[in-house]
Order: structure tokens, then sequence, then C-alpha cells
């Protein structure tokens, strides 16, 4: 399936289901981010019961340097 | 101490993490700074470089507070989507609202801002708002209940110090919640200068980051917001236009 991550399309392997999965396939398991699908804040203990569909939004932040 | 919100500081001098020319002088700056409360922006991740190193995560969080901005934002919804996404981190429950209102001079709009306050008080956050130096618009603020009112020493990193000293101690003198001078601090005598006008405290960013040398530059600065405050608390000597003698004028040997 394709996701729109962070404004770019981005195709995942058909084993990533939920937001934990994303997460894992892209090694961030264990990085300090936020996620945000279509708009709406997932929380931490929701990653791995929320599933994601093809086309979804996903934002993933972090914390930098500021001001 | 300083109290915002429920939360209490021996610090007096916030500062921002941006702009640091490595990380390892950003550690050493942060330490000499003596600041417990540090600022950060919210700003999507490269997800294909996990490895990046990343200041947070390399500090110690049982001695600081995290002090998320809303950088980045021109209304208030936009602020407050950013405040909610740095709350859902799990780390911090203050906020920085910042709504920018001109890039030219990256001066806060304070429409926004009013409303983004308003509704990010709604939501349970502790909110300091960046605002310009403008006492109707502090007031309103801190009737909204914000918990803290931040008012810019002059444009965001242009290290100008205070240009509007009179319009700050308005602010300060009138305030019922800590007044925290933000923005624009160039050099130490400038932060000095605010706390002595009777800021709570100062939060500052590029003049220390942007320093020849930065680690030297935060101590500096700490030492400044420090002497800045005792001068405030042992209360200066007014101005005078004509010299009065030390010296006694009694007693002096006729030669």
């Amino acid at each position: 399936m394709t996701l729109v991550i962070n404004g770019e399309a981005i195709a995942v392997p058909d084993e990533v289901k939920t937001v934990g999965d994303l997460l894992a396939h892209f090694r961030l398991e264990n990085k300090l981010c936020i996620v945000e699908v279509n708009v709406r804040i997932i929380q931490k203990h929701e990653y791995e019961t929320t599933a994601l569909c093809d086309g979804d939004r996903v934002e993933i932040v972090h914390f930098v340097g500021g001001g | 101490m300083l109290k915002i919100g429920p939360y209490e500081f021996s610090s007096r001098l916030l500062l921002g993490t941006g702009k640091y020319p490595s990380l390892d002088v950003q550690k050493e700056a942060v330490e000499a700074s003596g600041a417990e409360i540090l600022t950060f922006a919210v700003r999507r991740m490269n997800i294909f470089s996990p490895e990046q190193p990343n200041f947070l995560e390399q500090l110690d969080l049982s001695k600081y507070k995290l002090l998320p901005n809303t950088a980045g934002a021109k209304t208030a919804e936009e602020a407050v989507r950013i405040a909610r996404l740095a709350k859902a981190s799990g780390l911090c429950d203050m906020i920085k609202v910042e709504v920018i209102g001109c890039d030219k001079t990256l001066l806060p709009d304070p429409i926004e801002t009013l409303k983004a306050a308003e509704m990010l008080l709604e939501e349970g956050f502790i909110v300091l708002p960046y605002t310009s130096d403008d006492v109707v618009l502090a007031k309103r603020l801190e009737e909204l209940g914000c918990h803290a009112i931040m008012p810019g020493a002059s444009p965001i990193g242009s290290g100008q110090g205070i240009i509007n000293p009179l319009h700050l101690s308005f602010i300060i003198e009138q305030a019922n919640v800590p007044v925290i001078v933000d923005a624009g601090i160039g050099g130490p005598a400038d932060a000095a200068l605010a706390m002595e006008l009777g800021a709570d405290g100062v939060l500052l960013n590029t003049a220390v980051s942007g320093a020849a040398d930065p680690v030297k530059m935060a101590k500096a600065m700490k030492l400044a917001v420090e002497a800045g405050r005792l001068g405030y608390e042992a209360g200066r000597i007014p101005k005078k236009r004509y010299a009065s003698a030390s010296s006694p004028t009694e007693g002096m040997s006729v030669v």
C-alpha cells in the first residue's frame, strides 16, 4: 500500500498493517516521535491497534532544536 | 524561585536549543547556563535516517522541563495542533505559544496568539505566550489565565537587546503572573537589564548559540540573570541630575 508520510507518497510492504508496524519498518520504534494519521494524533497505547489504509496521510514528527 | 503554574525553578534563565554549532557544544552550553527550562520546536522527522542524533534523546529529562514552542504556526488553529502533538509525546504540558504575524520581523500576531492561548488553556496546557511588549495585550493574556507572559525585547534573533524598557516595565509592574523577557537579547548586559527591570526570567537562544564561544556565553548569561535579579531585589539608587560626594566633606585637613 502507499501512504503519504510527511507529505511524500511512500510505498510500504504488505506486512505493515498498523502504526506500530510502520514505526518498526522504518526502525523508529524506540525513537522519540509523535504520530498523526489523517490529522488525528495517535497515542502510544494505540500504535498496535491503529490500522493503516492505502492513501492514509501520516505525519511523524519529533522535537528539534528551537527557541 | 520562579513559579510557573505548578512548577518551581531556581534558575531564571530559559534556554533555546536551536542553531548550535554541534551537539557537544550544545550539551556543554546547556550545562553552563544552569537553565532548567529548555525550549524545542516540533518538526517532521526524517524517517529515512533513524540513526540521526537528536539532542533531546541525549538529555537527562529528570533535570529539565521541556517548553516546546508552536513556531511555524501562523494561525491559532495551527498553534493548537502543534501544541497537541508536543503534548502527545508524554514529556511535557507547558507550551510556548508562538504565532508569527510578519515574516520579516517575526513579530507575533496578537489576535491569533490570544485565540490560541484561550484554546490551549481550555485543554489544560500550562500556557506561556510569546507576545509583543504591549501592556494591554499582556493583561488580556493574563486575564485568560496564561501562566506567564513572555514579551519580546526586540525581534527574534536580532540581538538588538531591550529597545523599549518603558513598555517592558509597564508589563512587569502590572502583571500578577511571571513575566519572562523573550527574544532579541544580544549580550549579558541585555539579560541583566531585563532582570533589573523586574522581569521574572529571560528566555534566549541565538545570543548563546550564535556566540563565538557558546559555552562561555551561556555562563555569562547565567551570571547576568543572577546579577540583574539580585540588583532588582537590592533596589537600585534613583538617578540624580548632579553629583553627590561619596566621601565625607567634614574633617578635611587643610593643606
